[in-house]
């Protein structure tokens, strides 16, 4: 074997270069001859019949070439698919533009395409649609009442789905417990907001009866699949790519409507068609994430052992079901048990519509409520026992030896050392000296706070009997007859870096420079199939699939290089790139050579196909379940409501690691998202179902400004589920930093009596409750 | 995000731009750094049929000094006010809140005129503006004229300017003897505009009693105001922490503060008396008490 010298390397990322010289290709930038534009009208009512749409004065508007109604389409395109199963899901007809009623603000009502964007835009104002407003529902938890407007009238009610799950007799635990508290929680809706909004160039050759599609998507291969279906085009006719691709944080999982519509005005014009998002239709109509109202409950001892946990929680679902929208309040219910071990869960999820846009994965999807959960309560149960919030996460972690270690909610956790990273974190962040000066500011009115969450969460996704839509990976690897190495994956990054990491783990299998190592992704019509990247598996599933793929390769390598060497594939040793007889490392051969003799295929052994490529396809045993510990210290001011980070601490724990520097910039992101929920963002609609964030002007993202200077530490405990080692990282940051953020600020205000804040924590909210209460009894209580 | 369409003129002198003030009424508007006005029309919230750039105009963006005052042009970046080293030693108040306002990028290209003349109520320049007492000059087809500071907000994105004068220059006091200025904002985290902004100027007299003293409140009311409840409880007196805070109390003493998703009037007018007391503290301490 050689020596490893990249895999855990800090190597630069290698698409870099191209992002910030401003050289990479997006959407936007592909250019056809002949492209049209396209401008969409979008509701403004959040719940209203559409009576009429006259579209005549649009049409005269100077390059406008054609203005599509709902009607205009009929059932010609296939309505928004939903791939989450559950037998009591109900799943309205969601058309590309409606055509009877529109059920949020931002639905897509008519489609004008010009010879400019321009045109495009300003015959938007001329198009007029007249609506018959109806009553309008969007708080999900008036939805369910009696009085509520019902928004899709083929139910009697706002149900969407339920969801339950059940384990361990939790009536007989609540009864007998010393202690039980309870906490209602608010999760609030979150715009993912990346940087670079939705995009779709369509392009259709009647000739060849072919159609592709350009679009800022995770998942082309499944766009592909979903968009023959909605197209009903066969599959074989439809080419995605998704190039440069400037984030997505799951509001990229998906098929939206825009996608399916421009397939379909590309091959009704016979002309290419362009439609860029602006960041008002972006925080309008593409999924939100979050949204949830939990009522929790926890029995412990009076030593702090959990002894079981109950969560009934309303799921904000929007008007409407994206491609995952029922299943991200389920892995929720998945998650419950956290880092702890807790022999009685149960969760009960009723999703609810409103008069709102979908909600669906985001940055952690599901996972970062259900830490949450947990990691708020251990603080709720340690402050009502008098415990301290590090000895109560002790008291239940499941120990080392206990791995793999299943879950009541039947998961199996991997592998995992929780008390390790908590104690590398604790001692990062100097917890006892932050408790000393907090007491010691307490007395000079000043209000310090540490807040704690160890997390774990459940990464590569995963195997394919648990997901809706397959849970393996493609991988392809092929030496080109000059000896350069092209790898083909299925995930599609966008951001992660796998452009780099991958190259990374090949270079170390064949022996090969990096530099000699492309990575090809995002094209349906080069790379072969695919899942894609979402759920942190594209390193830990997809990462494998290209190892395994490498490794036929080099086994195949092998064996033309001992026929040349007319020796024994035993005596064959692999050195530096080079294959040599044992004894003869002077005499090698390198991957170059022998690439050259397996395309030539003069010297080949007999029935040896030639070529030197090979292709594998990982299917993963189990999810893997990172962990780590984030330490928070804030500091709050009780009369304005400020929070002021004072420092920040994160040890994780995602596996081996690949490239450290991938790995610490995913933490970095993660955190400042998490943060970002914790204090700032909230999509907010008011009772008319208005959106009154529909900018970033209103919508606080964090700033460079907010976000401090994070400590990052990690312990490294593989997984076994793949060869690498790599559990995934995607997400951690997100996960574990918004409880941390909460629990330190909860723990700043408990001289106040404060035991919980909802997110975000904006100053008025922390400022009411110091108001409320007065700070008379500060002191000596933690 | 696309504007409707637009004519686009350059006027090389004021008189030009003028006219064509006074030739296209209603649809035209004055184009200065654009970081307003721009976004309004991306979202067609404003559709103005000429946009007159008063960029090319020579002179409008010059700070200079001129006896005991200090001349702004209307034109000055808020990164040239942030920057400027006259400022800085004479009438430190501007770039203490010029480097507040914004971005880097919105500095670069936002301008002082342009901030006062939209009156965004939470915007942050009026506040030193008002604080200080400045003057403000407009030129319009009959010649130049003289408007107070606080004559010049007349509300909600409301000004004394007609709509055929151009604002054109800012004139504020050079500051001497024993003074000390301070501008303390609570932002809105998402646009970075003040909830509430309170600009301090004052002044003590050899003893150290606060003889003169200049307070401007932004985001707080519909229009941004003088509080002179509160500098009339401070003028005279020696400034102590329990003086100022009284004093400070009556911030938004009269004021229909505003109210929306990221505040209520309530809030505001809390914000209002809490950032008052720090920032006359902040100004008291700078001058030497």
């Amino acid at each position: 074997m050689p020596v490893s010298k990249l895999v855990g390397a800090k190597v630069r990322r290698r698409e870099d270069p191209r992002l910030i010289r401003g050289l990479a290709h997006y959407v936007d930038d592909i250019s056809l001859p002949g492209i049209l534009h396209v401008a969409i009208l979008r509701s403004p009512y959040a719940h209203a019949r559409i009576k009429g749409i006259q579209t005549e004065a649009a049409l005269q508007v100077p390059r406008v070439v054609a203005v599509f109604t709902g009607s205009d389409i009929g059932d010609r395109v296939g309505a928004v698919p939903v791939a989450s199963q559950n037998p009591t899901l109900r799943v309205p007809k969601r058309a590309v533009l409606a055509s009877d009623k529109v059920c949020f603000v931002g639905e897509a009502v008519a489609a004008v395409v010009a010879e400019d964007r321009y045109a495009a835009t300003d015959a938007l104002d001329r198009i007029r649609v007249d609506y018959e407003p109806l009553p309008v529902v969007s708080d999900p938890e008036k939805a369910l009442g009696r009085e509520s407007p019902v928004i899709h009238s083929e139910w009697p009610d706002n149900v969407a789905f339920r969801w339950t799950l059940k384990q361990g007799n939790l009536s007989k635990v609540f009864k007998d417990a010393d202690k039980v508290v309870k906490q209602r929680l608010v999760h609030q809706r979150l715009a993912p907001i990346a940087l670079e909004p939705r995009g779709v160039v369509a392009r259709y050759f009647p000739g060849e009866g072919e159609l592709t599609l350009w679009s800022s998507t995770q998942i082309p291969h499944l766009l592909k699949t979903q968009l023959s279906l909605m197209l009903k085009l066969p599959e074989n006719y439809v080419r995605v790519i998704a190039p440069e691709v400037g984030g997505g944080f799951g509001s990229k999982l998906n098929v939206y409507a825009e996608e399916a519509l421009l397939g379909y005005l590309a091959m009704k014009l016979n002309r290419p068609v362009k439609w860029i998002e602006g960041r008002r239709e972006n925080i309008q109509a593409t999924i939100h994430g979050r949204g949830q109202v939990g009522e929790v409950e926890v029995a412990a001892e009076r030593d702090g052992t959990i002894l079981g946990l109950q969560y009934r929680v309303i799921a904000d679902i929007g008007a409407y079901h994206q491609l995952l929208t029922p299943g991200i309040p389920p892995l929720t219910g998945l998650m419950l048990s956290g880092a702890y071990k807790i022999p009685a869960i149960s969760i009960e999820v009723t999703g609810v519509f409103t008069n709102k846009m979908s909600t669906d994965a985001y940055r952690g999807a599901g996972r970062p409520e259900a830490t949450y959960v947990v990691e708020r309560m251990m603080d709720r149960v340690a402050r009502e026992l008098g415990m301290d919030p590090v000895k109560i996460r002790r008291k239940n972690f499941p120990k080392p030896k206990e791995f793999p270690f299943k879950t009541a909610t039947g998961l199996v956790y991997d592998s995992g050392n929780y008390q390790l990273a908590l104690d590398k974190a604790l001692k990062l962040v100097g917890y006892e000296k932050w408790k000393r000066q907090q007491k010691r500011l307490r007395s000079q009115g000043r209000y310090l706070g540490i807040g704690l969450s160890t997390y774990v969460e459940i990464c590569a996704m995963g195997p394919s009997a648990a997901m809706p839509a397959g849970g393996w990976e493609y991988g392809a690897v092929r030496v080109e007859p000059t000896g350069k190495v092209t790898i083909l994956t299925g995930v599609s990054p966008h951001g992660q870096g796998q452009e780099t990491s991958f190259a990374q783990i090949v270079a170390d299998e064949l022996g090969v420079e990096i530099d000699d190592i492309t990575v090809i992704h995002g094209d349906t019509a080069v790379v072969a199939s695919g899942i894609g990247t979402f759920g942190s598996r594209a390193t830990a599933v997809g990462g494998t699939a290209v190892l395994q793929a490498a490794q036929r390769v080099k086994e195949k390598a092998r064996e033309i290089a001992a026929h040349l060497f007319e020796a024994d594939l035993e005596d064959l040793v692999f050195a530096d790139g080079k294959f040599s007889v044992k004894g003869v490392p002077k005499k090698g051969i390198t991957l170059e050579q022998i690439a050259l003799e397996a395309h030539m295929a003069r010297k080949l052994p007999k029935k040896m196909e030639p070529g030197l490529s090979a292709t594998a396809v990982f299917e993963p045993s189990n999810f893997t379940f990172p962990f780590g510990a984030h330490i928070c210290v804030v500091e709050v001011d009780p009369k304005s409501g400020a929070v002021e980070i004072k420092k920040y601490v994160a040890v994780d724990d995602c596996g081996k690691v690949i490239n450290p520097l991938l790995v610490d910039g995913q933490i970095q992101g993660g955190i400042a998202q998490g943060l970002g929920q914790a204090l700032y963002e909230e999509v907010i609609y008011d009772e008319n179902g208005q959106l009154l964030t529909g900018s970033l002007m209103d919508y606080a993202l964090p700033r460079a400004k907010d976000v401090p200077r994070f400590e990052l530490a990690r312990t490294e405990t593989p997984t076994p589920v793949n060869p690498l080692g790599a559990k995934g990282v995607g997400e951690a940051g997100t996960i574990g930093s918004t409880p941390a953020i909460v629990n330190a600020v909860v723990d700043a205000l408990s001289p106040f009596g404060v035991t919980h804040i909802d997110m975000p924590l904006r100053p008025e909210k922390i400022w009411r409750l110091c108001q409320a209460k007065e700070a008379a009894s500060a002191g000596g209580r933690r | 995000m696309i504007p409707a369409a637009f004519d686009y003129l350059a006027p090389a002198t004021l008189e030009e731009a003028i006219r064509a003030l006074g030739t296209h009424g209603e649809e035209v508007k004055l184009l200065a750094g654009g970081h307003s006005l721009l976004p309004l029309m991306k979202l067609r919230l404003a559709s103005p049929t000429l946009l007159v750039d008063l960029g090319r105009i020579p002179s409008l963006g010059l700070i200079s000094q001129e006896g005991d005052k200090i001349l702004i042009g209307a034109l000055s970046t808020h990164y040239q006010i942030e920057s400027s080293k006259l400022l800085k030693e004479k009438c430190p108040l501007l770039p203490q809140t010029a480097r507040v306002i914004g971005d880097v990028q919105v500095r670069n290209r936002g301008t002082i005129g342009g901030s006062l003349a939209h009156a965004d109520p939470a915007a942050d320049m009026p506040a030193p503006i008002l604080a200080l007492a400045g003057e403000l000059r407009a030129t319009g087809p009959q010649g130049e004229r003289r408007l107070k500071a606080e004559d010049f907000f007349l509300g909600l994105m409301a000004t004394a300017l007609s709509p055929t004068e151009i604002l054109t220059e800012i004139r504020v006091p050079l500051l001497s003897g024993r003074c000390g200025t301070a501008y303390l904002k609570a932002p809105q985290k998402a646009s970075g505009f003040a909830l509430v902004g309170v600009a301090v100027w004052l002044k003590l007299s050899a003893s150290g009693i606060c003889e003169d003293i200049g307070i401007g409140v932004a985001g707080l009311a519909a229009k941004p105001f003088r509080a002179k409840g509160v500098e009339r409880r401070l003028r005279g007196k020696n400034l102590n922490p329990s003086l100022i805070e009284e004093a400070a109390s009556h911030t938004a003493q009269g004021v229909d503060p505003m109210e929306d998703i990221h505040a209520s009037g309530e809030f505001r007018a809390d914000l209002a008396r809490l950032y008052a007391a720090r920032a006359i503290q902040e100004a008291a301490k700078r001058a030497g008490v």
